[in-house]
This record gives structure tokens, C-alpha cells and sequence, in this order.
């Protein structure tokens, strides 16, 4: 006997929620409990009298899964709303990636030259190393990492991607 | 204002919000709140044996009662304890308020004495769970709890109270819970939607009702709804395990239940039907057998408070969330506005029939030993024209009490459906009893499961609950002994209840009455025994021990092949099927 798997496809989700203990175990335990993907999960306080909190889950299932996911995650007493951003039309999405590369000559010219095209900053440097700043939707920000990894890449850090539907609403 | 400790706030709660029974078991870290309980005035504590117990009591007054189930248990080993009974509530959406107590805040984390982390445990069976930080907190907590475990789908709520906040103090006040910033279950239906489902059902020609425990909970004029539908639509009905009693197995149009150890005309007639109208039911993997070929040639209607529960399993033509009773209101408004018409159904019918004839409950009697379906069909006449409650363990027991036990009414029957809980039902029964103390509760039973709660036969005794245990003695696991006959070649492996107790001399032993029945000649006249016996009594009935509950879909299969007889065992599975459930 062989299990099989079906096809997924990759959907942001953009969930608001009340800002309690326990609210992103009970997120996070929640895709464990049921099988549900996270590729990336961000959580950061957005509201003026810290009551609400955005969380955006990157996540991949069977459409059919991903109806799911949206529904189990509604029925959650602290989840004010959950959107389906990538089901909604047109949206932006940014993650940030701390990329540090080492090096001298040729890969040190390389790199500078690579980072500037990909309008990645500069926030360190020491003769031999650069720490660039990156911002971008998720596939920019993994084309330069993988160009880097030629140039000598030491170290990556990355926030996970959060974002927001085109449009006044 | 003068102000209150944090176990007086909760007791105080407890009686503004109408709280009759806690089941619970004391501990160090309740005990400002058991103080507080000493000689009150309105709140009865029933005093378990086991936190499991308390659950299950509490699962059962709950069911019984349309109340929810008040639970009040000690931190660590009460809590974890508490969990079995918690995640049976959450499976089976059964109300329940489970009150814990706490390490003292500044302890928490640190491995304190009986500490366990009860809100990350409880986290994923709970439909939510708090940990009082502050006394000022607890009395919006504690009502919120109530309204959270009771309304939209109901399930299980905990509230973990370290020591401490039990013993500050606040201010008391009746808390304002009118406008909730995130809960808002929906209980209406879309107007629209509801409009459609009526015509979808007036142009059905084999239509069928499958109804769930949702019909249950949505309150007993949700049951009388269902009856007026049914009889507007002529459509015949079928229910899962958790929704027997929401429709009477006495009317003409009930095919009985449905699912792995349903009717057969139950579920040829869900095979065959063009349109399947759900109705607090979640398509749950007992009911469809193989999912490719449920019901193929439908259009399927699925009525469901929680919006989860819709597209889960099966996907549906129209999704309706809506709370039971509201969706039937409107749907019988919304049919007689429109003016449809029972269509004329003779033909499905004449269908019915044909399946109906094949008698699939029937089953070889006459025989030396007690057959189990002969003892619950001859418990059920004789407990007829009572008002009987009838709670069960979980096994083969289950399956012939929902078959051959016919229930005509909402809440008389209370069983672990999804989490197939051995050990729920005789708690459940003390609950049940503690709700309705004029009723007649049975839990019928098996000599396996009854032993997973054996303890509370000290609870009964002690509030002198006439609690009846009917208990299908047969040796075995006899549902797990089934499985290994059908699927691997009749090793039963461990399957065998071997060193059972006297279940009579046990039952002296307390102080409630033994009856043993050995043979059919003695079956009717124990019975009669055992419920004109005032108090507790246990009987231990022996049946035929290799017994098989048939019909039975087995794992893996479709409704249409379904097993009537054990003439048709093969002995053994494909891996797929063996690998389900």
C-alpha cells in the first residue's frame, strides 16, 4: 500500500485576532493538529491599544484543504477575521531578509554589483563581509539568496512575508 | 463595593447563572473554592470518584437536560484526568464548563507540586479555554464561558483558576456580555439559500433526510420541526448515532439509523437518493464508508451551525449555516410561502420497501443463550410507556442498543459518538439522573467498558441515585474481537476480558443490588427485576459470547456493501481498508 498526496497551491492568509496569551500556540497548534502546511508565519500587534494583532500565514493545500483551513481558523473565539489574500484579487506581499555574504576580489565586486540591482541596502560591512538588507515578495528575495550562495553566503535571517490587498479597502 | 474573593466570585457566578450541580473531586489548589462550597445553600457538588467520572456526569446531565455540565477539578493529575471527558464534549459538541484549579501565579512555570500546564493541554479540545490571571477577570471570564460552551455549535470550555486569584479578592459585578468583539455564531440562515433548499426538496424524487446530534442540541422544538417537515415533504428519514430520539423510530417514514452498523434501507435508500438533505450532521467517516462512492448520484443539502462542518468532508450543492431549529423553521415557512407540494415519492417508496423487506436487524433467536439484540429488544419493551433514559459504553453493546432500542423522543439517549469514549456511558447515566431524578436511566454496557469507570459505583450509592446498569456480558471486547474475526483471520489478540469480576458481588460491595441472568428463560423476569428494584442495581447478563453486529459496512467499503449476515465474512482485508479506522 502507498499513501498519496494531492496538488497544492500556495495561498497568504491574513488573519486578525484579539492580542491574548496563547493566541499563536492555538494558531500555530492548530495547522499541527490538522495537518495544514505554515511556510511562514508572522504576528506583530497592530492596533493603537495593543487589542488586535495581524498574523500572516503563508500555507499550501488542495483548494479544498485551504477552505478548510479558513473555516477552522474562523471558528476560533479570539479571531476577529480571516482573509484569503491570495483569493481576494491583486495584493502586495513583502518579506525582509538579512543576507550576509564573505568574501574578497571578484565575489566581493559581484556581490555589491548583484545587491544594487536587486536594490538590497548595505547595513554592514567589514573588509571581508556585507550584511544586505532586502525587501521584496518571497521569489525576489529567494533569487538573490540563491545568487549570493555562489558569492560566498555565511548566513541568512528572514521575517516571513506579510501583506495587503491592492486598493482603497 | 465591598469586595469578594476569587472562589466567592466564582460561586457567585456559578449561581447567577443558574448552575444547580458541579461534579467534581477536591485538591490543593481548589480548596478555596471547596470552602466556599461548604453547606451552600443552592449548589450541589456531587462528589466523583475519578475526574473522568466527573466529566462524563457532567456530559450526561447536559444531554439529558439541555443545560451545560458543570466540572470543578484540582490542577495536574485533576485536569489531566478531566481531559478524556473534555475532548468527548468537544467531539460530540456537548456543553460543558470545566473549572480548574491552578498553581499560584507566581509558580506557574517553575514545576510546582501538581502543576500542568492545563491551558496548553486543554488548547486543542476545548472550543476555548482561559487562565485567570486576576480576580477583577474572572467573573467576565466565567459568564463568557457559559455563553461560549452553550451557544453557536456547544462544546467544552475550561477555566484553569490558580490558587491565588482564588483567594484575592474584587469587586462583584454582573458582567455585561452583549457585544462580543470576535464570537458571533451565526444561528440565521440566508433567506435566499433557504428558499432554494425548498425547492430543491419539492423537486426531489428520492429525497432523504439524514439528520445528526445537531437536531439534538438545537433544543426539542428543533425535533418537533423536523417531524413537520418530514410530514410536508413525505421524505423518509435517517439519523446518525448522535441524532436517534430526533425523530420517532415509531412514524413510517423512519428508516432507522445509518452508517457502518446502520439499516440496510437506510443506507441503500442514502446510495440511491437524488437529493440528501443533512441537517446537524457532519458526514462523519462511520456514516459515508468509502467516500468515492457515497451517494453518488445526489445533490446534497447540508445544514450545519458551524461553517467548518460544511465542504469537510463530502462537497456539498448548498451549504446552509444555520442553527437547527431556525433552518427547519424557515425551510417549513419558506416551503408553505412557495407552495410546494409533497411530490408524489410512490415509487421510492415502493424502493424502501424492497430494501425494508430484507430485514437487515433481524437475527437468529431461540437458541440455548441470550442473543444481545433479544436483551435490548426485551429491555425495551420493558421500560415501555416509562420515561427511560438509556446511556451506553462504547463496543458491539452500543451498536445493538442504537439498533434495536427505538427511541420517540430528543435526549433520551446519550452515547459517545465521535470520540467513542469507553467509560462514558455510567457516569453519563449518574449525570443523567442527577438532571432528572423521576426518570429511568440504563446504561447499557459491556463487561469491558463497564470497568473503565467501574469507581463511580461509590458515587451512585452515595447520593442514592437509582442508577440501572444493564451490562451485555459476553467476555470480550466484543467490537474489537468482531474486527479480528473479519479482518485478521479470528486471532483475537488481547481481545479476550479475561479475569472479570463478580459483577453481582462487586455490586453488593456497594451496598447496590447484583442480578446475574444466565439464560432466556430468565432474561424478561430480570429485567423486570432489576428496574422495579428501588436503588442502584447492576445486572450482569450473559449472552451468546461470539455474537457479530451486523449490518455492517466495513472499513473501507461503500454502503452497497454492506455485510448483513456472517455468511458473508471473507476473513480478511486489503491493506487499504485495514489501514482505516
Amino acid at each position: 500500500m502507498h499513501i498519496t498526496e494531492e496538488l497544492s497551491e500556495r495561498h497568504v492568509l491574513s488573519i486578525t485576532v484579539t492580542n491574548e496569551a496563547g493566541i499563536l500556540a492555538k494558531i500555530a497548534g492548530l495547522f499541527t493538529a490538522r495537518g495544514y502546511n505554515i511556510e511562514s508565519l508572522t504576528v506583530a500587534d497592530i492596533s493603537d491599544n495593543h487589542q488586535v494583532s495581524r498574523i500572516t500565514i503563508v500555507t499550501n493545500g488542495p483548494p479544498r484543504v485551504i477552505d478548510q483551513i479558513i473555516a477552522q481558523l474562523d471558528r476560533l473565539v479570539p479571531v476577529h477575521n480571516v482573509a484569503d489574500l491570495t483569493a481576494n484579487g491583486p495584493f502586495v506581499e513583502r518579506e525582509l531578509a538579512l543576507v550576509k555574504v564573505a568574501g574578497t576580489g571578484e565575489h566581493r565586486i559581484e556581490a555589491l554589483r548583484i545587491a544594487d540591482i536587486f536594490r538590497a541596502k548595505v547595513v554592514d560591512t567589514t573588509t571581508t563581509s556585507f550584511i544586505f538588507e532586502i525587501t521584496g515578495p518571497t521569489d525576489k528575495v529567494n533569487t538573490f539568496i540563491g545568487l549570493m550562495r555562489e558569492l560566498g553566503l555565511v548566513e541568512v535571517g528572514r521575517t516571513g512575508i506579510v501583506g495587503m490587498v491592492r486598493g482603497r479597502d | 463595593m465591598s469586595e469578594l474573593s476569587g472562589a466567592e466570585i466564582l460561586l457567585q457566578c456559578l449561581v447567577d447563572l443558574g448552575v444547580e450541580v458541579v461534579f467534581g473531586y477536591p485538591g490543593g489548589a481548589v480548596l478555596p473554592i471547596y470552602d466556599v462550597l461548604y453547606n451552600h445553600p443552592t449548589i450541589k457538588h456531587v462528589l466523583v470518584r475519578h475526574e473522568q467520572g466527573a466529566t462524563h456526569m457532567a456530559e450526561g446531565y447536559a444531554r439529558s437536560t439541555g443545560k451545560p455540565g458543570v466540572v470543578l477539578v484540582t490542577s495536574g493529575p485533576g485536569a489531566t484526568n478531566a481531559i478524556t471527558g473534555i475532548t468527548d464534549a468537544l467531539m460530540d459538541s456537548i456543553p460543558l464548563v470545566v473549572i480548574t484549579g491552578q498553581v499560584a501565579t507566581q509558580l506557574i512555570g517553575t514545576d510546582a507540586f501538581q502543576e500542568a500546564d492545563t491551558v496548553g493541554l486543554t488548547r486543542h479540545c476545548t472550543k476555548h479555554n482561559y487562565l485567570v490571571k486576576s480576580p477583577d477577570r474572572l467573573a467576565h471570564i466565567v459568564h463568557e464561558a457559559f455563553h461560549i460552551a452553550t451557544s453557536g455549535r456547544p462544546g467544552p470550555v475550561v477555566i484553569d483558576i490558580p490558587k491565588n486569584v482564588q483567594v484575592a479578592t474584587a469587586p462583584y459585578e454582573r458582567p455585561d456580555l452583549s457585544n462580543h468583539v470576535s464570537y458571533r455564531p451565526q444561528l440565521k440562515a440566508d433567506p435566499a439559500l433557504i428558499e432554494q433548499a425548498a425547492a430543491m426538496i419539492a423537486a426531489a424524487e428520492r429525497p432523504i433526510f439524514y439528520t445528526g446530534g445537531g437536531v439534538i442540541n438545537a433544543g426539542p422544538e428543533a425535533s418537533t420541526l423536523l417531524r413537520e417537515l418530514a410530514e410536508l415533504t413525505g421524505a423518509p428519514v435517517t439519523s446518525t448515532l448522535m441524532g436517534l430520539g430526533a425523530f420517532p423510530a415509531s412514524s413510517d417514514q423512519w428508516l432507522g439509523m445509518l452508517g457502518m452498523h446502520g439499516t440496510y434501507e437506510a443506507n441503500m435508500a442514502m446510495n440511491k437518493a437524488d437529493l440528501i438533505i443533512n441537517i446537524g450532521a457532519r458526514f462523519d467517516d462511520r456514516v459515508t464508508g468509502r467516500l468515492d462512492a457515497f451517494s453518488p448520484a445526489s445533490k446534497k443539502i447540508h445544514i450545519d451551525i458551524d461553517r467548518s462542518s460544511i465542504n469537510k468532508i463530502v462537497m456539498t450543492d448548498l451549504g446552509i449555516v444555520a442553527d437547527a431549529a431556525s433552518a427547519l423553521a424557515d425551510l417549513i415557512a419558506a416551503w408553505k410561502k412557495a407552495g410546494h407540494k409533497a411530490a408524489d415519492l410512490e415509487e421510492w417508496w415502493a424502493r424502501i420497501a424492497g430494501w425494508r423487506a430484507r430485514k437487515s436487524l433481524d437475527y437468529p433467536d431461540g437458541g440455548a443463550e441470550i442473543m444481545p439484540q433479544r436483551a435490548i429488544a426485551d429491555l425495551f419493551k420493558a421500560t415501555r410507556g416509562r420515561d427511560t433514559i438509556i446511556t451506553t459504553e462504547v463496543g458491539q453493546h452500543q451498536m445493538w442498543a442504537a439498533q434495536h432500542y427505538p427511541f420517540d423522543a430528543p435526549n433520551k439517549w446519550l452515547t459517545s459518538g465521535g470520540l467513542g469514549t469507553m467509560g462514558y456511558g455510567f457516569p453519563a447515566a449518574i449525570g443523567a439522573q442527577m438532571g432528572n431524578p423521576d426518570s429511568l436511566v440504563i446504561c447499557v454496557a459491556g463487561d469491558a467498558s463497564i470497568q473503565m469507570n467501574i469507581q463511580e459505583l461509590g458515587t451512585a450509592t452515595q447520593y442514592r441515585l437509582p442508577v440501572k446498569i444493564f451490562i451485555l456480558n459476553n467476555e470480550y471486547m466484543g467490537m474489537v474481537r468482531q474486527w479480528q474475526e473479519l479482518t485478521y483471520e479470528s486471532r483475537y489478540s488481547e481481545s479476550y476480558s479475561d479475569s472479570l469480576p463478580d459483577f453481582v458481588r462487586l455490586a453488593e460491595a456497594y451496598g447496590w443490588t447484583g442480578i446475574r441472568i444466565e439464560g432466556p428463560q430468565e432474561l424478561e423476569a430480570g429485567i423486570r427485576q432489576m428496574i422495579e428494584t428501588p436503588g442502584p442495581v447492576m445486572v450482569d447478563c450473559r449472552v451468546a459470547k461470539l455474537t457479530n453486529c451486523f449490518p455492517m459496512i466495513p472499513s473501507g467499503a461503500a454502503h452497497t456493501e454492506m455485510l448483513l449476515d456472517p455468511s458473508q465474512i471473507s476473513g480478511t482485508l486489503a491493506d487499504e481498508a485495514k489501514a482505516l479506522v
